[in-house]
């Protein structure tokens, strides 16, 4: 399958982002960022696309995809669940935020629901723990959560695309 | 006590250059741009600011060692990998003071000579990466960055660069690796990153919350900063208070500060109902302190490293009465198992295993002989870091100034907790063992599993 990018995609890669770095290497993550943004995930193409133009050995590029926790290899549902796992969230109860999505979608960490609509992961700390527990859900946090906030917070998204129910936190 | 990183945050619209502005804003820029490179340096290096990330070395001698004779470029790394749980001050200055940063970033480049400035943010902190882009338009907009700024003949740019989730870029070499463009793993040190870091250039990697420090100091003085705090333990400090207290926050008090005010009157107290454990006083990688320690510690680097613990990153965890120390600790293991870079065995290898052990005792599965296990494995994941830290009472004298088992202090951030909370509250492990049946299965939600995002 031909890789393929938008053109204010590669227009950003090509005239923002890597002038921006002395050297263009320093561009990997951000390329990978503007594929992952666009796509979704970072498929095989994806990555030997940001090879190419880095004039990276592909071996590089998906090593550096993967050390990283963030990039994503296979599609992901259209809302990503990630449930702050670490030591704060434990001690305020974020066993129950986790059990709570896995009762309700039916899914372990790591899986996708197969609507497609839900990814949950577990992750480490989110550098949020003063709404302990708490979960980023694409690209915002929410917290403090209990069971039933979940619970409401699964139906809004599912239904209205948006939670209301949790406190939404910057 | 004048408030130094966060006094902007209460104003309405703070993020915006104009409200910025209102208050001082980019005043202080002009002064320094007057004042002389040689200078600033002197009043930070005189103000005795220390770093903020966790290890506490003194900004201005940092700046100081900085190799200006290469005829490389020097380049400006700011630490914005806010990752150490328990901490989330540098998410807030982002969110409420983004110009604040930007100002301190300029500020601290003119003095060191560098006009290349990079902000590593982690990949996690999407709206604050987008509030640091927009800060960087607006001050690009009104001449504080770009060619000749201000006249001053002085030329900087801003990079805001985001990572992708990984803990160990916010060490210093991690951080470097990253931003070239590698995995993020550290380097062996010397040579330190002010003679060569990134792209092997000269280099200064200091963190957000002690680089927002900078224009209060340059306006104000170096000895109006060292009036606040303790000696050696000058100015303020952004203490992040989380657990089940009333008000779980962060909070911006002088250094010396003592801890239990921290959590019964800033934090307000331990919510209705809670009884205290134990306290983490600098984020998780510090050893653990008794409802006793806690009764005295006073919040500064020396008061804490004479308690046998560190300031760290000030990331202040409360822990219940009701939270198993076995099962907190277990957290904490599967954490550094997940974040270890994996480069050096004794970290990699080390890390998975306590990981383990942990996950056994705390499902009931422990065997006796586990305790002394994992302090061997742990004094085998001690590296170099130990020295400097000469007063914790696990330490055998013969271990001498050894070390350099690992590249970083990761491994020594795992061994630290696990070696405190073994010996301060070796009672609950023991009773773990104790009632073990070691053919109980694992349960998954304690596990290492595979299911938290992939490892590094």
């Amino acid at each position: 399958m031909p890789f393929e990018l938008s053109a204010d995609a590669q227009k950003r890669i090509n005239e923002e982002i890597i002038p921006r770095y002395p050297r263009k290497k320093s561009a990997i993550l951000p390329i990978l960022w503007e594929i992952q943004e666009e796509h979704g995930y970072i498929s095989r193409e994806g990555m030997l696309y940001t090879a190419e133009i880095l004039e990276l050995p592909p071996a590089h590029v998906f090593g550096v995809l993967t050390f990283y926790t963030m990039y994503e290899q296979e599609p992901i549902g259209k809302f990503h669940l990630q449930v702050c796992r670490t030591a704060s969230c434990e001690i305020m109860g974020c066993k129950a935020i986790s059990q709570k999505i896995r009762d309700k979608i039916g899914i372990e960490s790591g899986q996708t629901s197969e609507d497609r609509l839900f990814t949950f992961t577990e992750v480490e700390c989110l550098a949020s723990c003063e709404i302990a527990p708490m979960m980023q859900v694409n690209k915002d946090n929410y917290g403090p959560l209990t069971p039933e906030i979940v619970d409401v917070m699964l139906d809004e998204l599912r239904d209205h695309g948006e939670a209301k129910a949790a406190q939404r936190c910057l | 006590m004048p408030l130094v990183i966060t006094k902007n945050f209460g104003h309405e619209n703070s993020r915006a250059i104009e409200v910025y502005r209102e208050h001082g804003g980019y005043e202080t820029l002009k002064k320094a741009l007057e004042m002389g490179p040689g200078a600033v340096i002197n009043e930070v290096k005189n103000s005795g600011l220390r770093g903020r990330g966790g290890a506490g070395f003194p900004t201005g001698v940092k700046w100081t060692f900085l190799d200006t004779k290469s005829g490389n470029p020097i380049y400006f790394c700011v630490n914005a990998d806010e990752s150490e749980p328990g901490t989330f001050k540098d998410r807030h200055i982002m969110n409420n003071d983004p110009h604040l940063l930007l100002e301190g970033i300029i500020i601290s480049c003119f003095a060191v000579g560098s006009h290349k400035a990079f902000v590593y943010c982690r990949g996690e902190f999407h709206r604050q990466i987008e509030f640091m882009w927009k800060a960087v338009e607006e001050a690009t907009a009104a001449g504080f960055i770009g060619k000749n700024i201000l006249g001053s003949g002085f030329d900087i740019d801003i990079v805001i660069h985001k990572g992708a989730g990984a803990y160990i870029c916010g060490e210093e070499t991690g951080l470097l690796s990253s931003l070239e463009g590698n995995k993020g793993q550290p380097r062996i040190k010397p040579p330190f990153p002010a003679i060569k870091g990134l792209y092997d250039c000269p280099t200064v990697v200091n963190n957000v919350e002690t680089i927002c420090a900078v224009p209060w100091i340059i306006e104000n003085g170096a000895d109006a900063y060292k009036a606040m705090g303790t000696e050696r333990s000058p100015g303020t400090k952004v203490f992040c208070v989380s657990g089940p207290v009333k008000n779980p926050n962060f909070f911006e008090v002088e250094l010396g500060y003592p801890l239990i005010d921290l959590i019964n009157k800033e934090a307000g107290g331990l919510r209705d109902g809670v009884e205290l454990k134990a306290c983490i006083p600098g984020g998780s990688s510090m050893p653990i302190l008794t409802p006793e320690e806690v009764a005295v510690a006073k919040m500064d680097y020396e008061a804490l490293n004479a308690m046998g613990t560190f300031l760290g990153s000030g990331g202040i965890v409360v822990i219940p009465k009701t939270m198993s120390i076995v099962s907190l600790l277990r957290n904490i293991a599967n954490f550094y198992a997940h974040e270890s870079c994996g480069q050096c065995t004794p970290c990699r290898e080390g890390s998975g295993w306590v990981a383990k052990i942990l996950q056994n005792i705390d499902a009931g599965r422990g065997r006796h002989g586990d305790i002394e296990l994992l302090h061997d494995l742990c004094d085998n994941m001690r590296g170099w870091a130990h020295k400097f830290h000469p007063i914790q009472p696990w330490l055998k004298k013969d271990e001498g100034m050894g070390g350099g088992k690992t590249i970083c202090v990761f491994s020594d951030a795992l061994a630290w907790p696990v070696q405190s909370y073994l010996i301060k509250f070796r009672h609950e492990f023991e009773e773990a063992i104790a009632k073990a049946n070691p053919s109980a299965a694992v349960p998954a939600d304690i596990s290492e599993s595979r299911s938290v995002a992939a490892a590094h």
